[in-house]
């Protein structure tokens, strides 16, 4: 299908860089326990989300939910780069970034069915989630809304002067709103430390990127701002993690914003209603075979010997084990309390 | 011929200036387009050119003078060969100009045509009795409001198009950026919709933003920020981050400025759960309540007015004067008939009750103050007394706040009512630009005067 190829062909171009800015960074290289935690991290998120699946099918779960499956080792290598107070902002496909910031999988989950002990007592559902102790900031449901909200997160690291940096994820399709530019302009005039992690899944809900964006490298988008760029496997976890260190970095040292165009793919539809009529079943076959991240870390960890299929098997266990006690959790959780309709409105002055 | 050469009017609402410096003396030639004057306005200090070429006649307003009112003869320019007596005949400039030598102190006249003001405004609770009350313009009063809480509050900080450099576009913030410096007073690209999340993200961290709306039909292109990030967030963590930030700007009409520039947004906000939304009409509310605005840990609207900038009211010469959100205030006490307006509104319920004591109506007068939360015990109270209610807007009547009110008055107090609450709002149409038009879509004191005999049977 020539949809497919030309969108195929976004991913397999060459890394670009703009001009004044850094080049994509060589994969980081990972020792056994690194490798062993990446895959143990990724492998969380999906089991979480093919649960999360599973519930929405048994009624368990409500309006919309977009699952993360296959786009695991970006947020997992971006977190990798983070230090203490770096705050993580993200749109509707949330679920991973929670996780990765370390999140209570129990406390995510039951928010997802709408009960009393998820992250936002079961006001928030799916797309609209926060932890303020972890730094995640939501988790918001309007395209583009979180890059000038990320956009403020770093005004404050700049104005507190704490060395902190946002990392503000956003999809190729958000990457064409305009309050993008509007932030990034304002990102670079003052420059703000923050990273705008595009995470490129190649389809805006349904519409292929070179159906919606007419600059599909992503990496260039800064250009206008003189923000650099670069292109990121976003299917290594390795990658995005050298990747991450040096962008964390740039912010650091106080050169202002950087874009990072995470190459990646997402296995299940835009959300759970999603007739998968714009792409083949072959391309996204493919994808799993060839460009896995979770299978990718695997294959390394068994040919260099580091873990045996067994002892891999046991990591899946345990994952899959925090992942039932988390559903459970959200099955049997109560709703909240109808008194609840009216609580958290406005915070009531001189209370 | 000599030409007159006439006061200019330099912004939408300017209705008289100082004229600060002359750049030519009497027997000067001039050329079009030389700079022969700076005029000051409330607003800026501006140049005047030459338009037409000549001898600068007679100068006929000295430097210095205020109070110099628009299409005044301020000099007299006269052609080659003319004589300078030729300027001689011209009229003098208003004679009620004073000159800045005079030691008289030159109270700052309101913009608005004067009407003999019959109503002496009632006295606020929230005022102890005995204060000393220094006339201030709403424009100062919203300055120091700001820079008092930037003094006491590391964490506050003002944002927005034109604040800093040229000291605001209406000169709210004249002279923050020199006591406050360039991190706390900062200067924004023309991009609403940007920074209005920007202030939105920095206040989710903690932060306390002020973030300016040139105008808030400019916030038109930010209130997806406003709506769905700032009053929802709270909500939706489930308590556990909020955004403790104002959004402050002009509301409503100013002056001969088009449909795009003169909406009122006070129903707009108001409808929406998780926002605070203030109008001001006076300066002492406009200072306490923007404090109040800047303190409150929750999104809020502050909704002021162009032509009330320049207006000056008594406000409490007080260290640190606080005002309550959410509580409305009786302008005036009265029998007859319940007037409740908010802003600017009040001016028209203030004229019209005027004009109502000379027909024997006996009007009480609630300026809202805040629209949301809306103090409806005081409406209630009122309406339960007078067994009449006009409400005034100059929003759109429909789902207004005169609407909402007078819903909640049908709920709460129908039987009390000896009429229909009537409401005064802005005409059902855009704005027009024509003078005369723009006065018919506006509210005027003959429509509530109207409305107040058709409630009383007058």
């Amino acid at each position: 299908m020539a949809k497919a190829k030309t969108a195929k062909k976004s991913t397999t171009s060459k890394s670009t860089t703009s001009k004044a800015g850094p080049k994509t960074p060589a994969p980081k290289d990972y020792s056994k326990s690194r490798e062993l935690e990446a895959y143990r991290d990724m492998l969380m998120i999906r089991r979480f989300e093919e649960k999360a699946g599973q519930l929405y099918g048994m009624g368990f779960i409500g309006g919309f939910c977009h699952l993360y499956i296959g786009q695991e080792a970006v947020v997992t290598g971006m977190q990798a780069a983070l230090i203490e107070g770096d705050q993580v902002i993200t749109a509707y496909r949330d679920h991973g970034h929670m996780l990765a910031c370390n999140m209570d999988p129990k406390g995510v989950m039951a928010e997802l069915t709408g009960r009393e002990g998820g992250y936002s007592r079961g006001k928030g559902g799916s797309m609209h989630m926060f932890s303020k102790e972890k730094n995640f900031y939501g988790g918001h449901g309007i395209v583009g809304a979180q890059v000038s909200l990320g956009t403020g997160l770093a005004f404050n690291n700049r104005y507190r002067e704490n060395g902190n940096v946002c990392l503000t994820y956003f999809g190729d399709g958000a990457s064409n709103q305009g309050q993008v530019y509007e932030s990034f302009n304002m990102a670079k005039l003052w420059d703000l430390p923050v990273v705008y992690v595009i995470e490129n899944n190649r389809y805006a809900m349904g519409t292929a990127v070179h159906r919606s964006s007419a600059l599909t490298e992503f990496s260039r988008r800064g250009c206008s701002f003189n923000i650099p760029g670069i292109e990121v496997d976003g299917m290594d976890v390795r990658a995005v993690q050298a990747a991450g260190e040096l962008a964390t970095e740039w912010c650091r040292s106080g050169k202002g914003p950087i874009i990072l165009d995470m190459q990646t793919y997402r296995y299940r539809g835009h959300s759970m209603s999603d007739p998968a009529k714009y792409r083949t079943k072959d391309e996204v076959q493919k994808m799993r075979a060839e460009q896995d991240p979770i299978e990718r870390v695997k294959q390394r960890v068994l040919e260099k010997k580091w873990s045996t299929e067994d002892q891999l098997k046991a990591i899946d266990k345990e994952v899959r084990g925090i992942v039932a006690a988390a559903a459970e959790f959200a099955q049997t959780n109560p709703e909240p309390d109808p008194g609840e309709l009216y609580t958290d409105v406005l915070i009531e002055v001189g209370a | 011929m000599a030409t007159d050469i006439l006061m200019p009017a330099l912004s939408p609402t300017m209705e008289e200036g100082t004229l600060a410096k002359w750049l030519v003396k009497e027997g000067d030639a001039v050329a079009a387009g030389d700079v022969i004057a700076e005029i000051e306005t409330d607003k800026a200090t501006m140049e005047v050119e030459a338009v037409d070429e000549g001898t600068v006649g007679r100068i006929a307003v000295a430097e210095g003078t205020e109070n110099v009112k628009v299409n005044a003869v301020i000099a007299v320019l006269i052609e080659d060969g003319e004589s300078v007596d030729a300027a001689a005949n011209a009229p003098a400039a208003e004679p009620e100009a004073e000159t800045a030598a005079s030691v008289e102190p030159v109270p700052a006249a309101p913009i608005a045509v004067p009407t003999p003001v019959a109503i002496t405004p009632a006295s606020d609770p929230d005022i102890p009795e005995g204060t000393e009350m220094v006339s201030t313009t709403v424009r100062d009063a919203l300055r120091d409001a700001m820079a008092e809480e930037m003094r006491q509050d590391e964490d506050v900080f003002v944002m927005g198009e034109e604040v800093a450099e040229y000291q605001g576009a209406y000169k709210i913030t004249q002279g923050l950026l020199d006591e406050f410096g360039a991190k706390r007073v900062i200067d924004t690209p023309i991009t609403e919709h940007g920074f209005a999340g920007i202030g939105v993200g920095a206040a989710m961290a903690g932060l306390k933003p002020i973030v300016e709306f040139m105008t808030f039909n400019f916030a038109m292109q930010a209130i997806d920020q406003i709506v769905n990030s700032a009053a929802k967030t709270l909500y939706m963590s489930g308590g556990q981050m909020g955004a403790p930030i104002v959004f402050r700007g002009p509301n409503g009409a100013a002056a001969r400025v088009g449909a795009q520039h003169s909406q009122c947004y006070a129903a707009w906000y108001s409808h929406i759960p998780g926002l605070k939304v203030v109008a001001p009409y006076g300066a002492a509310d406009a200072k306490g309540l923007l404090k109040a605005a800047i303190r409150d840990p929750n999104p809020v609207i502050f909704l002021e007015n162009e032509i009330l900038y320049g207006q000056s009211f008594d406000v409490p010469a007080l260290d640190d004067f606080v005002l309550p959100i959410g509580k409305a205030r009786i302008h005036k006490s009265g029998n007859d008939v319940t007037l409740v307006s908010f802003g600017h509104g009040v001016k028209y319920a203030i004229d019209a009750a005027a004009a109502m004591a000379e027909l024997g109506i006996d009007a009480e007068i609630i300026d809202l103050r805040t629209i949301r939360p809306m103090d409806m015990a005081t409406i209630i109270g009122s309406v339960k007394k007078t067994n009449r209610c006009i409400t005034i807007e100059e929003g759109f009547p429909q789902s207004g706040v005169g609407a909402e009110i007078g819903m909640q008055i049908m709920q709460e107090a129908f039987d009390y009512l000896d009429a229909p609450v009537l409401r005064i709002t802005g005409k059902d149409v855009p704005m027009p630009y024509a003078a005369n038009l723009e006065k018919l879509a506006l509210p005027s004191v003959e429509e509530i005067v109207e409305a107040a005999r058709a409630v009383t049977y007058k």
